[in-house]
């Protein structure tokens, strides 16, 4: 069984339908790119799939023992993260709020697999930094940490990159990469880099205004050259 | 050393001890939930509650009830869960509804206290002067009001304590709990709660109009200085703490209003801080 599977999901506000007829299916070590123009209802698929908002048609399952909580999560960011008086460790830390339950500080057990997701993504020496000191490229690597603390199944990335710069993109692209292929993490990454997707992704599911169509990459690349549907 | 010895004269008058000590559990308490507040960008909830809660008591006054608390607490609660709840959807605009709101209960407080002044008190603008600026009620609390304080300040520090990291996560970054199964909502609830009863703890020594000040001035002065979350949130109760027992202290000395001096108090060390954050910290 696969790990996500959505059949005729249709998203949208308030019962008006953004985008319809959406199938897809992810199994363990995929690499899906959602891709779509601003508006087409991307980033409402990628909360349906979060569970922070209700699919208006259709259904999202969650199988092969992965639980929709277990989904990580790298949100892009907001006003209020960008001056927040807080160090790396700390919010890398708060990643593995959901492993305690009702404990209410952490133990050595979270501590060191803070300490191990800081070192996958190589900012063990930003421990102690403040957050809104850190470049863009060092943010998002803070809170993919963060995302990885979380945990290890699957994660869902929200246009992380953009506003970075090509080196920075680059980089993080190179580290998603790595623990997708380590770690067997199945990545979602909400994008409109079809460049990168041509790149790295296993699996296509482009949200066209007409139609949504989910492929794999290759089929993706034969079919229509890699240009969008 | 006449400074001093007068000050012991008043330290032994049991009256002004407890305003210290009220004075003093009051202040950390809004200094750390401030911390909260301010980072997630609620400052004006605060400034809407305290208005609401001065409503409930020009109520409360009419009404002429022993104990005002009762009334004005549970009324402050449920506008308070309201108000945080609403937050998300964004139906009505939320500045503007909170601004509706609270001029709206400030206006209709003081109508009924002109329309009903109370049994106690032909002074209707000498009640409303101090509700709104706290003047001497600090100085007349009962065994009650002092209890009621320390419990709930109690209550308040404990539910920051244990709960401290789930605070931290769901002020940071709230979609990102949400998702990964952190009960955002259940925190949210408790610490809309939390707020109101600070905020109904703090008018009795500022009064409402002055709340907002105990509640982010120390968190803004400690965000100066400090770059962890843990340094500021502690950082901020200490310089609550210290202004509360100063600005009271100050006042009692050259008798000045209380909850006015303890807010100058607060601006002084929020501009030191800014001084200092400016000039001696490295970034």
């Amino acid at each position: 069984m696969a790990q996500i599977k959505g059949v005729d999901v249709s998203v949208g506000y308030e019962k008006r339908i953004v985008a319809g007829n959406i199938n897809f299916e992810i199994n363990e070590g995929d690499y899906l790119y959602i891709l779509g123009e601003n508006g087409s209802g991307k980033s409402t698929l990628m909360k349906c799939i979060l569970g922070l908002e209700k699919v208006v048609g259709g259904s999202i399952v969650y199988g092969d023992n992965l639980k929709q909580k277990e989904i990580g999560y790298l949100p892009q960011q907001t006003l209020i993260q960008r001056d927040f008086p807080a160090t790396v460790q700390e919010i890398v830390m708060s990643g593995c709020l959901n492993r305690v339950g009702w404990h209410p500080f952490f133990g050595k057990k979270e501590k060191e697999l803070a300490l191990e997701s800081m070192r996958k993504l190589e900012i063990t020496d930003l421990a102690k930094r403040s957050y809104p000191e850190l470049s863009g490229g060092q943010q998002q690597r803070v809170l993919l940490a963060r995302a990885l603390c979380a945990t290890r199944k699957a994660l869902l990335l929200d246009e992380p990159v953009t506003g970075l710069d090509p080196f920075a993109q680059e980089q993080l692209y190179a580290l998603i990469y790595k623990i997708n292929k380590e770690e067997k993490t199945t990545i979602i990454m909400v994008s409109h880099d079809i460049e990168a997707a041509k790149k790295y992704a296993t699996h296509i599911l482009h949200i066209g205004k007409e139609k949504c169509v989910f492929c794999t990459k290759h089929e993706f690349i034969k079919e229509n050259g890699g240009c969008l549907f | 050393m006449s400074v001093l010895t007068t000050l012991m004269e008043y330290l032994a008058i049991p009256m002004v001890r407890n305003a210290l000590v009220v004075g003093t559990l009051i202040a950390l308490c809004a200094s750390l939930l401030g911390t909260t507040i301010v980072l997630k960008r609620l400052s004006f909830i605060g400034d809407g509650l305290s208005h609401v809660a001065f409503g409930a008591l020009c109520i409360a006054m009419v009404m002429s009830l022993n104990n005002q608390m009762l009334l004005v607490l549970p009324v402050t609660i449920l506008v308070a869960v309201i108000l945080m709840g609403s937050n998300e959807k964004r139906k009505i605009k939320g500045d503007a509804a909170i601004a509706m709101l609270s001029v709206g209960a400030l206006a209709f407080g003081y109508l009924l206290l002109n329309l009903f002044p109370g049994k106690n008190s032909g002074n209707v603008s000498g009640d409303v002067c101090s509700t709104l600026f706290g003047s001497t009620s600090i100085l007349t609390l009962s065994i009650f009001d002092v209890i009621l304080c320390v419990a709930l300040s109690a209550v308040v520090v404990a539910f920051f304590v244990f709960f401290y990291h789930r605070i931290f996560s769901v002020t940071f970054d709230e979609s990102f709990a949400l998702a990964t199964g952190i009960r955002c909502n259940l925190y949210k609830l408790l610490l809309s709660i939390i707020i109101a009863v600070v905020i109904v703890l703090s008018m009795q020594l500022v009064g409402s109009l002055l709340i907002s000040a105990l509640v982010v001035f120390p968190v803004l002065s400690a965000e100066r200085i400090f770059r962890s979350f843990l340094s500021v949130v502690i950082a901020s109760g200490v310089i609550g703490v210290f202004c509360a027992v100063f600005g009271i202290i100050l006042s009692i000395l050259i008798s000045t209003p209380v909850g006015a001096t303890v807010v100058c108090v607060n601006i002084i060390v929020f501009a030191l801080c800014v001084i200092i954050g400016k000039f001696f910290i490295k970034r």
